[in-house]
């Protein structure tokens, strides 16, 4: 400890020396800011947040407890991980990244009282965190009363745009149309059923391709089912799908429901490598539960699987393993919460600042070419510009790469037309 | 001279202690944070205070009182997510001057029986009248049939899982799953900066003493003894020629207008609402909250409460992973160690040293034998 702490005295003062030596006027004038190696302190935070000469502090909030500890589990190692890296490569503005991890539970009003925790008790730089709809929309109001800055990493709904949130997961649009187009033109497909938890991420989601069934690829929806969070009786609409007899299946029931819901219908003769299947909720961390074996053939549409292959991939999933354990399986959602600290990170070195309102107002424009989805950069609306893809899901777990649309798709969190 | 209608000399004591300790000594040592914080353990102090006198003294245990937190506290939300929701606030969405959430539902003009909710005069009648009538109805159904204990229990968590399907299924008309957020303005007077916290946190302090002194009255009355015997011995008190159903529905009313202004103060000190707070695990907290304080004790339950939820928080933040494995060591520590909870250790082993003490420097005075707790021994 003290050999370090030496350490990290020397190099300052040597550099004062040769300050000194070039601009004694200036550290004569300013005698604070010569100590920094870093840009000083006083200069990039000037809101008062926990940012020292050496570190700065940031929040991690997720459910580590509860019916969402298992999804959340993924993005809280995730950043960790994140976190660790940037530290290793040097820090943010030459300070290294401290986290304090709060526990939300998996109740709304915790993580609305963990996150005013977060930014008044301990004056978070930013925190990365929340998962489902319901915490955000919790959280939302905190964030934008006392001005933090929240990287959250699921996709969702859309219908929404905050100065202090950035999205890096995908909004329903950009997750979903991609997906419906080439379902539609790969296998023709013209009737769909929907089936979904029934909550408000599923019921937008669903209206949207509703929508787009209807009015762009001139098809129908047969039905149109929604189960409670945690269901696991899906044998009724089974019943339906088999009278029904839709082109495409479109999903997006969520959590342990799944589980039932691919058993069954594996149980009731329904062969997923005949009858196609589109899933928008199901990341391998899913098929973890449901078993290969019960979803192989099926396919499911968003921005990451973990058997992409490309160069940032390759670095991320063997870094990720090593330090969660040669088990672990990487999701969407998982890539996503990796992305929060460093777009926090390259926001602040853009802005020079910590400060609130320079990182909101720096955030468009932001580029991660180290994004183990590829390439990524913040849009006007905090939204992510990412590329959809389409996986089919193997016996092993993991998810081949069977379509990728050939640009960065456009955030439209607001889309004209959909609602 | 303190012997009246509402409490005698000790009590009198152990409340003007808890008011010295909310009103002066809480909001002199803590931030506007953490005393934001305790505004929200309070409100389910409501609730406990509400089960002292429905399982203490009644005898009725109510797995349910969640269903009343969460009417009392819809309500005042509805009140307060309309104000939120003005055509200006309001205008990104398809259908300005809704709320958000009826927005996204695809609903495009307000439900009729959100309407009344404009008015507060009306909210603060239904705040009070929607729980309490459903109570009378829960509690007729019951109790004139004769259910009760175990039967009555699982019927009150029926309920609490029938109202929490009914919410989240009905997203569109309360918000589903993700509650009622953003709660911005009361009358147009905001109550989200930090002045307006430390206003709300008195106001609720206030309407606590007035539920405490409502609760103290009902235990110092007949009524109160009359529901202490059915309690211990029921047949001999319909044998007596009292009507045991009707002083049953009672107690359950009273508990349930109480829960209900917890619920709502509720959602005025935090500024949110959802069905997480109606549901059978809530309702359960709620009665290890009072099991914890001791449920035969006015008092008790109220510290009871803020233990168990001050716990929650510092276990939480301190240990984000194990924090729950400390709170369920702590409720089988209380269970088993203190059948009677923190008042049972108050009275088993801290009042006899202060009455030694008194009585030591000065005679003691004639008439006064009663302690917190002491009428009545444990049901059980």
């Amino acid at each position: 400890m003290s050999d370090e702490a030496n350490k990290g005295l020397l190099s300052p003062l040597r550099r004062k020396l040769l300050m000194g030596m070039a601009a004694v006027p200036a550290i004569t004038m300013l005698p604070r800011a010569s100590f920094a190696q870093a840009p000083a302190t006083s200069a990039v935070n000037t809101t008062g947040l926990a940012v020292t000469d050496t570190e700065v502090t940031v929040g991690i909030l997720h459910s580590a407890t509860g019916t969402m500890a298992i999804s959340e589990t993924g993005s809280i190692e995730a950043e960790k991980l994140a976190i660790e890296q940037i530290n290793a490569a040097g820090g943010v503005l030459g300070r290294k990244i401290k986290f304090i991890q709060e526990d939300g539970a998996s109740d709304w009003p915790t993580f609305a009282e963990k996150a005013k925790k977060l930014l008044v008790n301990d004056k978070v730089a930013a925190i990365m965190g929340c998962w489902t709809s319901a915490s955000r929309k919790a959280v939302l109001p905190v964030m934008e009363q006392y001005n933090g800055m929240l990287y959250y990493p699921t996709f969702y709904e859309g219908l929404e745009q905050s100065k202090n949130v950035i999205y890096t997961g995908q909004e329903a649009t950009q997750q979903i149309l991609a997906g419906l187009n080439w379902i539609a033109k790969e296998k023709g497909a013209k009737s769909f059923f929907f089936i979904g938890s029934d909550y408000i991420w599923p019921r937008t989601s669903n209206k949207i391709a509703r929508k787009h069934v209807e009015n762009v690829l001139k098809g129908k929806v047969v039905g149109e089912e929604y189960y409670p969070l945690g269901n696991t009786q899906f044998n009724s609409v089974i019943n339906k799908i088999k009278l029904t007899k839709p082109d495409v299946i479109f999903t997006d029931v969520v959590g342990g429901s799944n589980v039932a819901f691919y058993k069954q219908l594996k149980a009731a003769g329904i062969d997923l490598s005949k009858q196609a299947l589109l899933t928008i909720s199901v990341t391998e961390d899913e098929i973890d539960g449901i078993g290969g074996e019960n979803i192989a053939g099926a396919y499911a549409c968003m921005k990451y699987f973990q058997s992409l292959d490309n160069p940032n991939n390759k670095a991320f999933v063997p870094a990720f393993k090593k330090m969660w354990g040669e088990k672990t399986v990487i999701g969407d959602v998982t890539q996503a919460a990796y992305l929060g600290p460093w777009l926090w990170k390259l926001t602040v070195e853009k802005a020079g600042s910590f400060d609130i309102d320079k990182i909101a107002a720096a955030s468009p424009g932001v580029e991660f070419k180290g994004a183990p989805e590829g390439y990524v950069r913040i849009h006007e609306n905090h939204h992510l510009w990412s590329k959809t893809r389409v996986g089919r899901a193997k016996l092993d777990g993991q998810f081949e790469l069977i379509y990728e649309t050939a640009d960065l798709v456009e955030p439209d969190p607001f889309p004209k037309g959909y609602q | 001279m303190t012997e009246n209608r509402f409490f005698n000399r000790s009590e009198f004591i152990g409340i003007l202690l808890l008011a010295v300790f909310l009103v002066v000594v809480l909001p002199l040592t803590l931030d506007v944070f953490r005393l934001n914080l305790v505004a929200k353990y309070l409100t389910y102090a409501f609730v406990a205070l509400g089960l002292v006198i429905c399982w203490g003294y009644g005898g009725i245990l109510s797995l349910g009182q969640g269903v009343f937190f969460g009417l009392g506290g819809y309500c005042m939300a509805m009140f307060l997510k309309l104000e939120a929701s003005s055509v200006e606030n309001t205008k990104i969405q398809s259908t300005p001057g809704i709320p958000d959430f009826m927005d996204w539902n695809q609903i495009t003009a307000l439900p009729l029986f959100w309407k009344p909710f404009h008015s507060l005069t009306f909210t603060i009648a239904a705040i009070i009248l929607v729980p309490g009538i459903f109570a009378l109805i829960i509690g007729t159904a019951m109790f004139k049939r004769r259910v009760g204990g175990t039967y009555f229990a699982i019927i009150t968590q029926a309920v609490a899982a029938i109202l929490t399907i009914l919410i989240v299924g009905q997203q569109g008309y309360t918000g589903g799953i993700n509650g009622m957020t953003d709660l911005r303005t009361l009358k147009g007077w905001d109550i989200r900066p930090d002045h307006a916290k430390i206003v709300l946190y008195f106001f609720e302090v206030g309407c606590l003493f007035a539920c405490i002194m409502i609760a103290q009255f009902v235990r110092h009355s007949k009524l109160g003894r009359i529901l202490v015997a059915m309690r211990e011995k029921e047949d001999r008190v319909r044998f007596s020629g009292y009507s045991v159903a009707n002083f049953k529905i009672f107690a359950f009313c009273i508990a349930a207008v109480f829960a209900a202004i917890g619920g709502a103060m509720f959602a005025l000190n935090v500024g949110f609402m959802s069905p997480s707070f109606v549901g059978i695990v809530p309702s359960i907290e709620m009665v290890i909250y009072t099991a914890v304080g001791g449920r035969l004790s006015i008092l008790g339950a109220i510290y009871g409460t803020l233990l168990v939820n001050f716990a929650k928080t510092s276990l939480s933040e301190t240990f984000p992973e194990l924090w729950l494995f400390g709170l369920g060591g702590l409720f089988i520590a209380v269970v088993l160690a203190f059948p009677n909870g923190l008042a049972g250790i108050w009275s088993d082993y801290v009042q006899p040293r202060i009455d030694r003490l008194i009585s030591s420097r000065k005679p003691k005075p004639e008439g006064w034998t009663d302690s917190s707790v002491a009428d009545g021994a444990p049901a059980e």
